[in-house]
């Protein structure tokens, strides 16, 4: 096999596999901007899925059909929504530690999402799934066209994403109160920026992505549910967002870096060199160590407040 | 009359949020169409009915306690070790192969070695995590967490591979498990054919251990002034790098020593799945028993009784037994908020000042003067600079 159709094949599934990490990412880049680190990310993700899946597997065969990814969709961003206002009612309002909340908010998504599944659906079952739409034109250019204009409607939203959540992080008047209230919420309390109702709007926003992030694996990648189908993506998501340094460009370097290292191993273990699989598997995990450990400014330049809740009352 | 107010307030928000928990419980409960009333009645009484949900329960509260201790002593360190899982799996496989290749020896002498093998291979797997921490400032609660998916491949890959029985690829069905264990390795049973085995008493001894540790030791001193307050205790000449990482060891050990425990005491040979969530349920039972010994030994019994009720209601009202990951998240999430606000004084001083305006409208304004006075108080105390 020669070397272009190998690294082809590699992108070619590289490419839609990032695009749930990027969506996760990005959604939890602007929690953290804002000063909040949601572990959660998993958990809202599974809800996301299981409630993506949902309409696709119940609606299969009725006049609903078409629609049935477009609710889908619309109820996992809105499960979304709804976690991270929960996340923001105990990490925000009774300003708990968020190292913990967002392990009991992965739990209990991870729960009611299995709970759920495993009583309405059983096993595992296949849907339809997005569609890709060949963008006209564009989808023809040789090589390039089939690896990146002939994706899902999701994916390219994803990639659209990118410089539209740098645009409003850095160039609108939210992006700002977001960045001042991740990095002195003091200052921004001063200059009458409601720093507990933008860490709300901000992690309202996060959960939104994390819950379409979810909507894209069960209905754009996997094309079914299982209990752990996120398989730690929303850990690996907020690794990400230390890796991408809390910028939207290098969060979509650091998925695509993750995800076409990920089919990499899937490619060599269809040449033929045979290698235990579990090695392959754990590879993702071992490199988001590896990144971390060699990214050590990361922590210093990260939003200063990260973790810390606000307390207005509180003397300095 | 302040710690009446104090107690009293305790007891509301406490009460507030377990009815949280339960409320969050019972939305996905109503959602499967279950009366969640009887579904929460089967889960807190059936298993008690009789001697074996009983030993049952116990045999689920070994891994809890020895897991949340480990996960007391490292959260009182200021470090949040959540890869307790994969610790207890590096302690199954740790102790399994240490039963498995030593040479045959006297149970006096292979079983602490086992114990001390599981413990080991936890500790080291958690000093990992630890060590990236201390040395190069990697979040913990992200390298314990993808180390946790690491050890499950490798777990996954010892049993298929090297550590496979020989009998499952001669005769039987490929099941990834290793052999059984000699017998000189196993922990024994306490009630004959019951499951319940000495591993109970072991945890039972190293929580009062843990207690004298943290509370009676000056190594147990300085762990918590690490977690306390991490500047004042290198300033009080404390090596919070070193306790960081010896937090850390500590927390796998205890998380490698359940390991080792189920798989000598219970199961007898490493199988697949045998962490079973441990190493979550670990955090929910070591915050429930407020990061205490002595808190954390009921705490463990009531989450047992929690994983046996859940299986049980599996069986009954076919409520998929996932509804315990459900109750543990809820759980977390009121605690810790229940916590904050146990803990806001200001938000205390309005409850207790709440009350007091209606002690004195049911007293007809007899003490109206008196208590005006000790609210003023307090809120001249709240207007001090620090």
């Amino acid at each position: 096999m020669n070397i272009l159709t190998f690294v082809v094949n590699v992108l070619s599934i590289g490419i839609p596999f990032s695009v749930a990490l990027l969506l996760a990412s990005t959604g939890e880049m602007f929690n953290q901007r804002a000063g909040v680190f949601n572990l959660g990310c998993e958990g809202i993700m599974s809800m996301g899925a299981f409630l993506a899946f949902m309409p696709a597997h119940l609606l299969q065969n009725t006049s609903l059909a078409p629609y049935a990814n477009l609710i889908g969709i619309a109820a996992a961003i809105a499960i979304g929504a709804l976690f991270g206002l929960l996340f923001a009612l105990v990490t925000v309002t009774f300003r708990a530690p968020q190292g913990i909340a967002g392990i009991g908010l992965h739990m209990f998504g991870w729960g009611v999402a299995g709970t759920l599944f495993r009583y309405f659906v059983g096993g595992v079952t296949g849907v339809p799934g997005l569609k890709n739409l060949p963008i006209p034109l564009l989808s023809r250019i040789p090589i390039i066209g089939p690896l990146l204009f002939n994706l899902n409607g999701l994916a390219y939203a994803a990639f659209i994403l990118v410089p539209a959540s740098w645009y409003i992080l850095f160039k609108t008047p939210w992006g700002l109160k977001v960045r001042a209230v991740g990095t002195y919420p003091r200052a921004a309390d001063t200059m009458g920026v409601n720093v507990s109702r933008t860490r709300y709007q901000a992690l309202v926003a996060g959960g939104m992505l994390a819950g379409l992030a979810g909507a894209y694996l069960s209905l754009g990648q996997a094309k079914m549910f299982a209990d752990d189908i996120v398989a730690g993506r929303g850990f690996i998501a907020v690794a990400l967002v230390y890796f991408g340094r809390w910028n939207p460009y290098l969060i979509l370097g650091g998925s695509l870096l993750f995800s076409v290292a990920q089919s990499f191993q899937l490619a060599i273990q269809v040449l033929g060199i045979r290698f235990p699989y579990e090695f392959a598997v754990m590879l993702p995990y071992v490199l988001v160590i590896v990144v971390l450990a060699l990214t050590p400014g990361s922590v210093t330049r990260g939003p200063a407040e990260l973790g810390k809740p606000f307390d207005r009352e509180k003397r300095v | 009359m302040k710690s009446t107010y104090r107690a009293l307030y305790i007891f509301a928000i406490s009460l507030a949020a377990a009815l949280a928990a339960i409320l969050l419980g019972a939305v996905v409960l109503e959602i499967l169409g279950k009366d969640p009333l009887a579904v929460y009645k089967v889960i807190l009484t059936e298993p008690l009915k009789d001697l074996f949900g009983l030993t049952e329960i116990s045999v689920r509260m070994v891994p809890l306690i020895l897991v949340a201790l480990g996960i007391a002593i490292s959260f009182r360190s200021g470090i949040l070790n959540i890869g307790a899982e994969g610790q207890i799996q590096m302690g199954v496989i740790a102790a399994a192969a240490a039963a498995i290749y030593l040479p045959p020896l006297p149970k006096i002498v292979i079983l602490p070695l086992v114990l001390v093998a599981g413990a080991l291979a936890g500790a080291i797997w958690a000093s990992i995590a630890g060590w990236l921490k201390a040395k190069l400032n990697v979040s913990e609660l992200l390298s314990t967490v993808m180390l946790n998916y690491i050890a499950a491949q490798l777990y996954g890959f010892l049993l298929r591979g090297p550590m496979i029985d020989p009998a499952e690829l001669q005769v039987g069905s490929g099941t990834p498990q290793s052999v059984r264990l000699p017998k000189a390795a196993w922990i024994d049973r306490i009630i004959p054919g019951m499951r319940l085995h000495y591993g109970f008493v072991i945890a039972i001894v190293l929580a009062i251990l843990v207690y004298v540790f943290l509370w009676r030791t000056k190594w147990g001193y300085a762990l918590r002034a690490a977690g306390a307050g991490p500047k004042a205790a290198r300033y009080g000449g404390i090596k919070v790098e070193t306790c960081l990482i010896a937090a850390m060891a500590l927390a796998g050990a205890f998380a490698g020593l359940a390991g080792a425990i189920e798989v000598t005491g219970l199961h007898r040979r490493a199988i697949e799945g045998i962490s079973s969530g441990y190493g979550f349920s670990g955090i929910v039972v070591a915050l429930f028993g407020g990061l205490h010994p002595a808190g954390i030994v009921p705490s463990a019994f009531f989450f047992g009784l929690l994983l046996i009720g859940a299986d049980m209601t599996q069986r009954i009202m076919s409520v998929p037994a996932n509804m315990v990951l459900v109750l543990q998240g809820a759980v977390i999430l009121s605690i810790i908020a229940a916590k904050m606000l146990i803990a806001d004084q200001y938000l205390f001083e309005r409850f207790a000042r709440m009350l007091e305006k209606r002690g004195r409208k049911a007293a007809g304004g007899k003490t109206k003067a008196g208590a005006g006075k000790a609210g003023a108080a307090k809120v001249d105390r709240r207007r001090e600079q620090p």
